[in-house]
């Protein structure tokens, strides 16, 4: 953003005090993830920068908070991870499908009562995650389901399938419905004109409520909290005592792993959002 | 000219209309049973509870089940002087009872939340009841304790004789029923929710002011430079909000703490003495700054893709009509972003009212939210038919909000990433 050659001092000035505010809110946003990094491979038990740290002294730095995190006697991370990836995939297995579908019947221009079915499939995302896990625990606790790991997997679709009605509706509406309609003309049925044309198109859309779900089921706790028993127990559980207990430098080895993921996440996403703008762009 | 005599005949001899509408209709029962299963899923696992939750915040079955003759024999009493026999010895028959099922106990603690000392005037007639002679229990539970002659410890019964209660509601907002039957708050010292109701408006309409002054900026920053560098640039506000919440937590917990960064940094420059540095962390600090960071994508994002729409032909047209770049910004580009400002404010607004992780590990006592204390009753007092009522009372202020937020923005327009 250079500025006119004509453009006055004082404007200049507040341009460059703009500019200088936008660089504090973009620090204040993205540094304190990068705390985490150096302090996760901290030789000592302390969660400040230590003398050594600081001048960079290589044995002021160890993995022995990773080695801990994976090798640790006392440390539940192995079974916690366990548990939140099968919960998280199966939660997201059953977001997408239900999503999905539900998706394609709300796009339809023939559906009844639209604006009232949609808020009620986006209310999860809308009613306070406390007031969400009273509820969900009232329901499981009736059903038998509390405490275990299908208990928890029905939640998480629950709290997981607004975010892929979301993507997918939005998507949809720039779907071209002559597309199906030609599959249909050329005899083929709805089911296989579904997984050969619509599908296809609307993967991008599909895959990132797919990620929003996992996230959302991989980062849980509320819910969780209520639900879990002690064999249920998820990463965000386990951070969550041991942010309330005892600071210790292994949960940052965790929150390190965890950044890493989210990255990977991010990326994924990103690609998939401009995938679909340029299919999208075809279409127009 | 009638409209029926000019009926247009589809080949199959059947009026066009018909057929239209059949055809209308099987494409909406088409559609319909597409959303079905996650309609029907979310109605049972989700609405239905939420409903239940309503219910428990009323249901006050217990006392009523407990002293059912007493209840019954009592509706011909109109409350001013003692009551007859006829409700004595019914008493009498529903107490014995209660005593033969080890329930007597269960009975005291209920009355003793509607009127203080029925704890040991229970405990006493339980003790007496076994010489009780048979007739004129009146004389003989009176005989027990001079409390059980009071009339005002027979209304405190009377008042329990409905299976529906508001009084959690009226507990949820520091009231309660007064012995005169009146809706009266309880002492000024006492009243820790209304405390709370108001921290928690007060938190997130700040965290909401402050997600705005930031997020405006670099919103426009964001739509104003070119892609390569705003794609960039744009990862700063994704890779937070992709970021586990607890890990967000957790950076904050260490920069604010004593001898955290923050903390260090201040003293560098001299700002506090290094023996004098300011608690930031498990107080209402914490939670503003920290609530504020987590937020503030949410912020970022709905006024990015309002202000991406808007052609920057328009200022440089304000500006060429004789505004200044100050007068060209407030008179025609704020105005564009209103509907941004308003889907950004009330999402932010929403998530901030219903706030659990955060608060209740970096705000302390002083920084928790109604949240905290809806999860407090949860867990530790079991008292969820209150846990409920507040957690009710809360749902229906969002959900102003949301309609509000439908009315503004629409549903249909939420966008993600």
């Amino acid at each position: 953003m250079a500025l006119p050659k004509y453009t006055e001092p004082h404007y200049r000035i507040w341009h460059y005090i703009y500019l200088t505010i936008c660089a504090a809110v973009f620090f204040f946003l993205i540094a304190p993830l990068f705390v985490i990094f150096p302090l996760s491979f901290n030789a000592e038990e302390f969660l400040s920068f230590s003398d050594g740290m600081k001048s960079l002294d290589p044995d002021a730095f160890s993995l022995r908070w990773y080695k801990d995190m994976i090798y640790g006697t006392k440390n539940p991370w192995g079974l916690a991870a366990k548990n939140s990836f099968i919960i998280a995939i199966f939660a997201t297995i059953g977001s997408v499908i239900l999503g999905t579908v539900a998706a394609l019947g709300l796009s339809s221009r023939h559906m009844p009562y639209k604006g009232l079915i949609m808020a009620v499939l986006i209310s999860p995302m809308i009613v306070p995650l406390i007031i969400s896990g009273v509820a969900i625990f009232f329901f499981m606790a009736k059903a038998g389901l509390a405490a275990t790991h299908t208990g928890i997997v029905l939640a998480h679709i629950i709290l997981g399938t607004p975010f892929v009605v979301i993507t997918v509706t939005a998507t949809l509406s720039g779907f071209d419905h002559s597309v199906t309609r030609a599959a249909a003309s050329l005899g083929s049925d709805p089911v296989n004109t579904f997984m050969k044309i619509t599908l296809p198109l609307i993967l991008p859309g599909v895959i990132s409520g797919g990620l929003f779900a996992f996230v959302t089921s991989f980062d849980e706790v509320v819910v969780v909290l209520f639900l879990a028993g002690l064999e249920n127990t998820t990463i965000p559980i386990q951070m969550w005592t041991g942010l309330r207990e005892q600071l210790s430098p292994t949960i940052l080895a965790v929150a390190t792993c965890l950044i890493i993921l989210s990255t990977l996440i991010l990326v994924t996403a990103e690609l998939l959002r401009r995938r679909s703008e340029r299919l999208r762009g075809i279409n127009r | 000219m009638s409209s029926e005599t000019k009926k247009i005949l589809t080949t199959d001899g059947i009026p066009l209309e018909v057929s239209l509408k059949k055809a209308e209709k099987k494409n909406k029962i088409k559609a319909f049973l597409l959303v079905a299963p996650l309609l029907f899923f979310l109605i049972i696992t989700y609405v239905f509870p939420i409903g239940d939750m309503l219910f428990r915040s009323i249901d006050d079955k217990m006392v009523t089940q407990m002293l059912p003759k007493t209840f019954k024999a009592m509706e011909n009493w109109d409350g001013q002087e003692l009551p007859d026999e006829e409700v004595f010895a019914a008493f009498h028959e529903d107490f014995i009872k209660l005593v033969e099922d080890k329930r007597e106990g269960k009975l005291s603690t209920q009355l003793n939340y509607t009127k203080n000392g029925f704890k040991s005037i229970i405990k006493k007639l339980r003790r007496a009841s076994k010489k009780f002679e048979e007739g004129n229990y009146k004389e003989q539970i009176m005989a027990v304790h001079k409390r059980w002659a009071d009339v005002e410890y027979w209304r405190a019964i009377q008042r329990r004789a409905p299976e529906f209660t508001g009084q959690k509601y009226l507990k949820g907002m520091d009231m309660y029923v007064n012995e005169e039957g009146k809706i009266v708050s309880v002492e000024e010292d006492r009243r820790i929710h209304r405390v709370l109701w108001l921290r928690t408006l007060e938190i997130a309409f700040f965290v909401t002011v402050f997600c705005f002054l930031m997020a405006y900026p670099i919103a426009h920053l964001l739509a104003t430079l070119p892609m390569k560098y705003s794609n960039l640039l744009m990862i700063c506000v994704l890779l937070p909000f992709w970021t586990s919440l607890l890990v967000r937590t957790a950076s904050w917990m260490i920069l604010l703490q004593q001898q955290g960064i923050v903390n260090d940094f201040f003293v560098g420059i001299g700002l506090v003495a290094d023996d004098n540095r300011p608690e930031m962390m498990y107080n209402k600090t914490g939670s503003y700054v920290a609530m504020t960071q987590i937020l503030l994508p949410f912020m970022v994002l709905p006024l990015y893709s309002v202000m991406k729409t808007i052609s920057p032909s328009l200022m440089r047209a304000g500006k060429s009509l004789g505004g200044t770049p100050f007068v060209a910004f407030w008179k025609v580009y704020f105005p564009l972003t209103i509907p941004g400002i308003g889907a950004g404010c009330l999402l932010v607004f929403i998530l901030a009212i219903g706030y659990y992780i955060t608060p209740a590990l970096v705000g302390g006592a002083s920084g928790t939210l109604i949240s905290n204390q809806i999860a407090f009753h949860m867990k530790s007092t079991l008292d969820w038919s209150f846990a409920s009522a507040m957690g009710l009372m809360l749902l229906s202020g969002v959900l102003v909000i949301y309609w509000l937020y439908n009315k503004i923005v629409g549903i249909d327009n939420i966008k993600l990433g």
